[in-house]
């Protein structure tokens, strides 16, 4: 099954929650990091080589002796990514969706596509754990195009889980798409319980099912755990605030390996998710 | 000969609007007559982003020779350079006043964009 690990608020244990929970797994996984602007998980794992494949997107590139200025090819594309100022179209590579529109649609064939690099995907190892990475290219604006390369790595066998970008828009959208299970930790406060509702919204949407960590319990109130009881969320996990993770994390240590009580949290975490995982095969063979 | 300037109102006096592809419309006056002509812009104020290439876009199906305005940005730039359209960027308060700045020749002639583009 394939886990994603989201929250709406940055900074509330997701890489946390990730890298100690694939630590945990005794079989083959996969830990997907999609995170793509600020990729962090090799921090916490030491991995051996890495092999490092580049990811390009298709862009459009016109034929200044075939194109005649006949704007189809702007009137059709939604992102201004293509315009005619005045006889020959001009391409916005960084505007372009890729999707290839321009091309069909052009009467006289004027539009080829070359391929443009967006970044990098870096596959590691790790004991049992295949890392898979990807890091976007500086001044590339759209991210969901590498997160997808990096999804495309699944293999479909393995137990999988995928460390999701903060927030609710694309990258997040497209990092936990088609996830079997989504779990969303969060914290006590209110930009957690804020953040959080919103990433519920999302999860929603996307008809996925999730459940809720909540992390560092004691250092702001019971609204969180309230909301969860009134939108009859699961609460997968409540994580007792206690400096040595932090301390752990701020030297790129496991936490699972630096505290106990840690370790038995996660060990709970990850039993609760191999029933759900169960359910999930039992419920797709039915 | 058509000057394009990006303000929020409908007339010589309204305020200059130093954005241009948020700017809610272009007051487009004739050198030749003297005639005004009003092209909107509201299409854009909420785009998501291109905007300024859509505004460049609208002003050159509209006819525009020059434009003035605040800031221009560099794919709107592009895309007026590219069909030979002059951008002067001043900071004067009207329309009435960038026009007779542009007629007496006081406005530079920029030759590239003079803001960053944006993204969020």
């Amino acid at each position: 099954m394939i886990i994603a690990i989201a929250s709406g608020k940055g900074g509330t244990g997701k890489t946390t929650v990730a890298v100690n929970l694939a630590q945990l797994y005794t079989g083959p996984l996969q830990l997907l990091d999609c995170d793509v602007e600020e990729p962090n998980l090799h921090l916490f794992l030491p991995t051996g080589e890495v092999d490092e494949e580049i990811i390009t997107v298709p862009i459009p590139v016109v034929d200044e002796n075939l194109c005649d200025g006949c704007r189809a090819c702007s009137d059709l594309c939604e992102f201004n990514a293509i315009i005619v100022p005045k006889k020959v179209a001009l391409v916005f590579p960084e505007m372009c969706h890729s999707c290839g529109g321009c091309m069909m649609v052009c009467p006289q064939k004027a539009i080829k596509e070359k391929e443009q690099r967006i970044g990098i995907i870096r596959r590691s190892r790790t004991g049992s754990i295949q890392l898979i990475q990807g890091l976007i290219d500086v001044g590339v604006t759209s991210v969901p195009p590498l997160i997808r390369a990096v999804k495309k790595r699944v293999d479909p066998a393995l137990s999988v889980l995928i460390d999701a970008p903060p927030g609710t828009s694309c990258p997040v959208v497209t990092s936990v798409r088609g996830a079997g299970y989504v779990i969303l930790v969060t914290e006590p406060t209110p930009f957690g319980l804020h953040d959080l509702a919103l990433a519920v919204e999302m999860v929603r949407s996307l008809g996925l099912a999730f459940g809720v960590v909540i992390n560092r319990v004691g250092i702001g109130d019971e609204r969180v755990q309230e909301y969860c009881r009134r939108e009859k969320i699961d609460i997968l996990l409540e994580i007792a605030d206690d400096r040595r993770i932090a301390e752990a994390y701020s030297r790129g240590q496991l936490a699972c390996e630096a505290v106990p009580e840690f370790r038995q949290s996660i060990s709970v975490l990850k039993e609760r998710l191999e029933k759900l995982a169960v359910l999930h095969a039992a419920g797709r063979r039915s | 000969m058509k000057i394009a300037f990006t303000t929020s109102g409908e007339n010589l006096d309204a305020p200059l609007d130093p954005r241009f592809g948020r700017a809610p419309r272009f007051l487009l006056y004739s050198m030749d007559s003297g005639n005004i002509e009003l092209i909107s812009n509201e299409q854009n104020l909420s785009a998501a982003q291109g905007a300024g290439i859509q505004a460049a876009e609208t002003l050159l199906r509209a006819g525009a020779d020059a434009l003035v305005t605040g800031h221009c940005g560099p794919k709107a730039f592009k895309v007026l350079s590219a069909a030979g359209v002059a951008v002067y960027n001043t900071t004067l308060a009207t329309v009435k006043e960038a026009l007779a700045a542009y007629k007496a020749g006081e406005l530079k002639l920029a030759d590239e964009a003079n803001v960053e583009g944006h993204w969020s």
